[in-house]
């Protein structure tokens, strides 16, 4: 038998929001966390603006000690670390440190935090000391900040977490894949409670690479809250975002028994790849391969595409946008008036890249627990191609105050790699 | 050159943020042991090597940093590449 899985526990490192309160309030208001960055302009970038938490130097002394801080040179690794642990504590669970911690490991709960590469910077540190032949003095920090799995690693400790420790990397489905991940791994019956999560550092290396494909807007640079324009008619491209998304997934009897505040339902979900054949390729999905996801997500959860109240889907604001409404009408096989309501959290904090799963599965959570949908801005000019096959009033221009069941979130990566996961608001 | 006192002094400030046994900290001798006494990571060893380093501009070669496990040890290691410069 199959365990359910809930969602005891969120934390998010948001560019429009450091904290679940702060980001809560964020959405529902549509608030954008895109400005301009003079380091960009500097560097001359076509694209200078991005999405950057505001992170202070007071939340870094939260979650790390004096010691951990030394020779931290790592956006990801504080944004993952700080997410991580605000969804440990928000499910009520013991930190390293806290009275009813203790010194043997928690071989119940494990973490899968995924990212797409970490600590540019450090890793840009390094680089140079090498070259100048300084080796010895790299110091400990090095390897433990660029290591793949450096944020779960910091987040065992911190935890005491005794099941599977992993980081996962599947491109910008990286944080739904996470989610996916941890999901099976409860279900199955290996672990009671996972921590699943990702996250994305920021700046001119991260970004650099994709101002060079000429895949950023360039137009916006003067009106950065305007330019990530997800379903849009003029979308010229998707903003640069970072940060970090955390839940933790627990299994309904551990959730019960500690009588956890249980935040929504994870009925579970797919991930495939259109292996870049027939339309897919590096860069761009098999359009095949979404619309297969998606049914197979909704056949495997047992979901009627008629529940499904939102999709919140991946949206970066490029030209793919028309292209994955219409996989989403034909998985869904429902268009015009009876579409569901389709949102994108990137209008208001950028494409956050290998975090955007977990953000965006942390708003998805927020929405059915709280009971609305947030607004996905910057749309008033819908694409044609979109309008002539959903009715506009489907996508929220304010946020609505509305209890919904069920949302599909979905996320696809380059690669030509998808995963969608359905969530359920929770009923005993 | 510095006393050994004050060698000590120095070298309690550079030891300081890697200490994980304040009590102990509080007690140095020459005999206290970095990682078994002050319960410092062994990994930062290496950190504590580079702080002494740019502490008293000398270089720490690998032979003697493997010696380097006690207070009495880093001193030793210091008043020898201090007279050698």
């Amino acid at each position: 038998m199959r365990n359910r899985v809930v969602i005891t526990g969120l934390g998010v490192v948001s560019p429009n929001g450091v904290g679940v309160p702060a980001f809560l309030e964020a959405i529902k208001a549509g608030q954008s966390g895109i400005t301009f960055r003079q380091e960009l302009a500097n560097l001359k970038f076509s694209c200078q603006i991005g999405g950057i938490p505001p992170v202070t130097e007071a939340h870094k002394q939260q979650y790390f000690t004096e010691l951990q801080r030394r020779g931290l040179n790592s956006s990801g690794i504080i944004y993952g670390v700080m997410a991580g642990m605000e969804a440990w504590q928000h499910a009520g669970l013991p930190a390293a440190g806290d009275p009813a911690a203790t010194n043997e490991p928690d071989w119940d709960s494990g973490i899968i935090f995924g990212t797409g590469i970490l600590s540019v910077d450090k890793f840009r540190e390094s680089i140079y000391k090498v070259d100048e032949g300084q080796v010895r003095r790299l110091g400990s920090t090095v390897v433990l900040q660029i290591m793949t799995s450096g944020v779960s690693a910091y987040l065992t400790g911190m935890t005491g977490c005794g099941n599977q420790i992993s980081a996962n990397s599947s491109a910008c489905a990286t944080g739904t894949e996470a989610l996916l991940l941890a999901y099976e791994r409860i279900a199955s019956g290996s672990a009671k409670r996972m921590l699943a999560g990702s996250c994305s550092d920021h700046g001119p290396y991260i970004w650099g690479g994709f101002d060079a494909m000429r895949v950023l807007p360039y137009q916006y640079n003067d009106a950065p809250e305007r330019a990530s324009r997800p379903l849009s008619a003029t979308a010229s491209g998707f903003v640069p975002g970072s940060g970090a998304g955390a839940l933790v997934l627990e299994s309904l009897e551990s959730a019960l028994e500690r009588k956890a505040t249980i935040y929504a339902e994870v009925l579970g979900g797919h991930m495939n790849s259109g292996g870049q054949r027939a339309g897919g390729t590096m860069t761009a999905p098999n359009p095949v391969a979404v619309k297969k996801c998606i049914e197979t997500a909704l056949k495997q959860t047992g979901v009627r595409a008629e529940e499904v109240d939102v999709i919140d889907g991946h949206l970066t604001a490029t030209v793919k946008d028309p292209a994955e409404v219409t996989a989403w009408c034909e998985a869904l096989q429902r268009q015009g008036p009876d579409f569901p309501y389709i949102n994108s959290l990137k209008a208001m904090v950028g494409h956050c890249l290998s975090a955007a799963g977990s953000i965006e599965c942390v708003a998805s959570v927020l929405e059915l627990y709280n009971g609305f949908i947030y607004p996905s801005v910057n749309s008033e000019d819908i694409h044609p191609d979109i309008i002539a096959r959903i009715d506009a009033g489907r996508i929220p221009r304010q946020s609505i105050q509305k209890e919904i069941t069920i949302v599909a979130k979905a996320n696809f990566g380059f690669g030509d790699v998808n995963a969608c996961v359905l969530l359920k608001k929770f009923q005993s | 050159m510095q006393t050994k006192e004050e060698l000590i002094t120095t070298l309690k400030t550079i030891v300081k943020p890697y200490v994980q046994d304040e009590q102990a900290f509080e007690h140095v001798t020459e005999e206290t042991d970095f990682i078994r006494d002050l319960k410092i990571n062994s990994a930062n060893l290496v950190d504590i090597a580079l702080d002494v380093e740019e502490a008293y501009d000398i270089e720490i070669d690998n032979e003697s940093m493997e010696k380097m496990l006690t207070v009495g040890a880093a001193i030793e290691i210091i008043q020898e590449k201090l007279a050698a410069k």
